[in-house]
C-alpha cells in the first residue's frame, strides 16, 4: 500500500494548457504508464473547454472535468494570482485529493482558503510544493520519477530538492519508499508534519519514516510531540537552516526564524526528546535510515 | 517588503488612525522647516527620528526630543548621516538618510498593539499589551500572560466585539473604549487591504488629554501580494537594502548575504540551506544562501556567478545542483559556459546528482576547468572547505 497516492488514482490538471502544466502532465502520465497505471484523464484551463491538449480533454471548469472524467485527484499549476481560486474551485466540486505546486500566493490568500479546506472532505498538499509520489505506481508532482524505488520507507518533507537528496540516499542504500509527501515552504499549507505523519503511521506498508522539517514556525516540534505519543515506526529527521541568520527569510516563504520562534535547535531538540534519530548534516539521512533498518 | 515608519504613517492616516503630525526630511534645510512649522502651531516638544528598517532606534541614539529649533536643528545634525547601530541593524550599523520630524505627545500610558499572521492557528491574531514601548519579543518569552490575543476569523474579520475585549484588557477609560474599537478595526483594515504580514503599534500610547496615538508603526508586507498593490511597490527603499541582493531580485535569484567565504550556488531552498548546515560542520563559513531555482538556464547560472564573485569576502565557489527535472548535463554546459564568460579564478567545487549525472560529469571533466568534483555532499563541503582557507 501506499498513502494519498496510487494505482486508483485519477489526475486533472489545473491549468493543463500552461508551460509547466503541459511539461508535467506528460511527466506524471509517463511514470504512472510505466507501472501499468493510467493517471491523467484531462484537464481545466477556462475558455479552453472543449479542446483536446495533448490528447487530453479539456474544460472549463473542475467541475465539468470531475464529471466528465470522473476524477479523483487534481494538480495545480495556476499562476499566484488565481491559485487560492483554482483551489477553491477543486474542493467545491469534491475532489478527494487537492495537490498545489504553485509557488508565490499571497498568505492571506491562503489563510482565506484554509478553513474552507479544513470544513472539506478534502485533502490539500502544499501549495509552493513538490507533489506526492507512491514509487511503483504513480506520481502527482515535478519530483523526477527515477530517483525513486519502491519500498517500505515513508517520507514527509517541506522541500523539494531536499526530499530528492533522501530518496536519492535511500535508492542508492537499495531501501525503497512507500510514499513521499512533499507539504511545502509556506507559513499555511494544506497538510503539515502532523497530518502526513498520521496517515504514514496508519499505513501498514509503511514501516519507516524520514521527516525533513526546515526552520520557521512551530510545526516541527508539534509533530514530535505527536510522533512522541503515537508513533512506533523508526523516524529519521532532518532540520535545514542550522546556520541561518534569524529574520531573514531563507527562500521559502515560511522558512523565518522570528520573534526567537522557528530555530532549527527548539526543533532538532524537541524531535531528539521524541526519540527521533535527529541527523545534523543532510549527507546522513540514507546512512541513518539504513542503520535503523539493519541494513 | 519592509517600509519606513513614515511610509507606515501614512497608510494608518488613510484609514483613519490617529498618528502624530510629521514630515519626513532628507536634509537638514526640510528638518528644519519641518520642525519650525511644528513649533508654530504651537507645539512645546518635537521628536527627530531616524528613519531606517531596523528596530531599537532609541537606544542607539536615532531618536531625540528638542524643545526649541536650535535643539530640533542640533538633534536632526547629529542623527542625519550617522551611522545607526542597534540590536538588528549587526555591528557596521545603517547610515540614517532619512528623518521623521514629528509633534510631541504628552504620553499617559504606553501599550503595545500588534497584528501577525499565527502559523499554528493560520489566522491572523490581534496582540495587545500592557507593557508598551518594550520589546515585545522579551514579554512574550517572559511573560507570555501580559500578552492578549483575539484570533480572526478570516471570512468575518475582526468583531467589534474582540477589539472590545481587547481594549478593556488594556484598562483603557470607559470614554477610550469606544475610541479604541475604531482603533483597532482601522488598523485591522489596513492590515488586510495593503497585505500586511506584520503590523505592530509600539507604543501605542494614551496621552494627557485622553487621546489615543500611534506613536510609533512598524509595517511589513507579504512580498508575494506585492502583484496586486503597485503602488505600495513604491515604497521600498533599496537603499536600505544589502546591494548585492538588490541587484540578486534583478534576476529573481533568492540570495542573501551571510559573512562567510565560501559562496554557495543551489537549486532549492531547502538543500540551500541544507548546504550552509554542512558547511559549517565542514569548519567553513557559507559567504551566502543562493537558491538559483527548479529552471536554472545558462543566463541564470552567469547572473549568479556574477553576484558571487562581487563579494569580496569570497575564496571559493561550491555548486551544490540536485538535477530533479532540470538535467545535470543541461547544468553543467550551463556552469561551464559561464565560467568561461566570467574568467572565474576562484577555487570552484562542484557536486552533482540526479539525473543525467555521468554526462553531467563527463562536460565538466572535458572542459579543461579547474574545478574539483566530490562525490559526495559530505566530500564536497569539505574540498570547499579546505579551497577557501587555500
Amino acid at each position: 500500500m501506499s498513502v494519498l497516492v496510487g494505482k486508483e488514482t485519477r489526475l486533472i490538471v489545473q491549468g493543463i494548457t500552461g508551460r509547466e502544466g503541459t511539461f508535467h502532465a506528460k511527466g506524471c502520465d509517463e511514470y504512472a504508464k510505466q507501472f501499468g497505471n493510467k493517471l491523467v484523464v484531462g484537464g481545466v484551463t477556462p475558455g479552453k473547454g472543449g479542446t483536446t491538449h495533448e490528447g487530453w480533454p479539456v474544460f472549463n471548469t473542475v467541475e465539468e472535468a470531475v464529471a466528465a472524467t470522473g476524477a479523483n485527484a487534481t494538480v495545480i499549476f495556476v499562476p499566484p494570482p488565481a491559485a487560492a481560486d483554482g483551489i477553491l474551485e477543486a474542493v467545491d466540486a469534491g475532489i478527494p485529493l487537492v495537490v498545489c505546486i504553485t509557488e508565490g500566493i499571497p498568505v492571506l490568500d491562503m489563510a482565506k482558503v484554509y478553513p474552507v479546506v479544513k470544513a472539506s472532505k478534502s485533502t490539500l498538499i502544499g501549495p509552493n510544493c513538490p507533489g506526492v509520489i507512491s514509487p511503483g505506481k504513480a506520481k502527482i508532482g515535478i519530483m523526477p520519477g527515477r530517483i525513486h524505488l519502491q519500498g517500505k520507507v515513508g517520507i514527509v518533507s517541506k522541500s523539494g530538492t531536499l526530499t530528492y537528496e533522501a530518496v536519492y540516499q535511500l535508492t542508492q542504500r537499495g531501501i525503497g519508499q512507500s510514499t513521499a509527501i512533499g507539504i511545502g515552504g509556506d507559513p499555511i499549507i494544506g497538510t503539515t508534519h502532523i497530518d502526513a505523519l498520521k496517515l504514514l503511521n496508519e499505513d501498514p506498508d509503511t514501516e519507516a519514516i524520514i521527516m525533513i522539517g526546515e526552520i520557521g514556525g512551530s510545526a516541527e516540534e508539534a509533530a514530535a510531540e505527536y510522533i512522541k505519543a503515537h508513533v512506533k515506526k523508526p523516524v529519521v529527521g532532518f532540520i535545514a537552516g542550522q546556520t541561518a541568520p534569524p529574520g531573514r527569510r531563507m527562500g521559502h516563504a515560511g522558512a523565518i526564524i522570528s520573534g526567537g520562534e522557528g530555530t532549527a535547535a527548539s526543533k532538532m531538540a524537541a524531535m531528539a526528546a521524541a526519540g527521533i534519530t535527529v541527523v545534523k548534516s543532510p549527507a546522513e539521512i540514507g546512512d541513518a535510515m539504513a542503520k535503523l533498518l539493519g541494513k | 517588503m519592509k517600509i519606513h515608519e513614515y511610509q507606515a504613517k501614512e497608510i494608518l492616516r488613510k484609514y483613519g488612525v490617529t498618528v502624530p503630525n510629521g514630515e519626513m526630511a532628507t536634509t537638514l534645510e526640510q528638518a528644519d522647516q519641518a520642525a519650525k512649522a511644528l513649533f508654530s502651531a504651537g507645539n512645546k516638544v518635537v521628536v527627530v527620528k531616524a528613519q531606517i528598517h531596523a528596530g531599537g532606534r532609541g537606544k542607539g541614539g536615532g531618536v531625540k526630543l528638542a524643545k526649541t529649533i536650535e535643539e530640533a536643528d542640533a538633534a536632526s545634525k547629529a542623527i542625519l548621516g550617522m551611522q545607526l547601530i542597534t540590536h538588528q541593524t549587526g555591528a557596521e550599523g545603517q547610515k540614517v538618510q532619512r528623518l521623521l520630524i514629528e509633534e510631541g505627545s504628552a504620553i499617559d500610558r504606553e501599550l503595545y498593539l500588534g497584528l501577525v499572521l499565527d502559523r499554528a492557528s493560520s489566522k491572523v491574531v490581534f496582540m495587545a499589551s500592557q507593557a508598551g514601548g518594550m520589546e515585545i519579543e522579551e514579554v512574550a518569552h517572559d511573560t507570555p500572560e501580559k500578552i492578549f490575543k483575539e484570533y480572526i476569523d478570516p471570512g468575518l474579520g475582526l468583531q467589534a466585539y474582540q477589539a472590545r475585549k481587547l481594549a478593556f484588557k488594556l484598562e483603557l477609560t470607559k470614554e477610550q473604549v469606544g475610541e479604541a474599537v475604531k482603533f483597532m478595526m482601522g488598523l485591522y483594515k489596513a492590515f488586510i487591504e495593503t497585505d500586511c504580514t506584520l503590523m505592530e503599534i509600539n507604543p501605542f500610547i494614551t496621552t494627557k488629554d485622553g487621546k489615543l496615538v500611534a506613536l510609533d508603526c512598524k509595517i511589513n508586507f507579504d512580498d508575494n501580494a506585492m502583484f496586486r498593490h503597485k503602488d505600495l511597490k513604491e515604497l521600498r527603499d533599496i537603499s536600505e537594502e544589502d546591494p548585492l541582493e538588490v541587484e540578486a531580485s534583478k534576476f529573481a535569484l533568492n540570495y542573501i548575504k551571510l559573512d562567510g567565504s565560501i559562496a554557495c550556488m543551489v537549486n532549492g531552498a531547502g538543500l540551500a540551506m541544507a548546504t550552509m548546515d554542512i558547511i559549517e560542520y565542514a569548519g567553513g563559513k557559507a559567504a551566502n544562501f543562493l537558491d538559483v531555482g527548479g529552471g536554472a538556464n545558462q543566463e541564470q547560472i552567469e547572473n549568479a556567478f556574477g553576484i558571487l564573485l562581487s563579494d569580496p569576502n569570497v575564496k571559493a565557489i561550491f555548486i551544490n545542483i540536485f538535477g530533479g527535472i532540470l538535467r545535470v548535463d543541461v547544468l553543467a554546459t550551463a556552469v561551464v559556459a559561464a565560467a568561461r564568460k566570467l574568467d572565474v579564478k576562484l577555487p570552484i567545487i562542484l557536486r552533482l546528482e540526479g539525473t543525467n549525472v555521468e554526462e553531467g560529469r563527463q562536460i565538466i571533466a572535458d572542459s579543461g576547468l579547474k574545478v574539483q568534483i566530490g562525490a559526495t555532499m559530505k566530500e564536497a563541503a569539505d574540498l570547499a572547505v579546505a579551497a577557501a582557507k587555500g
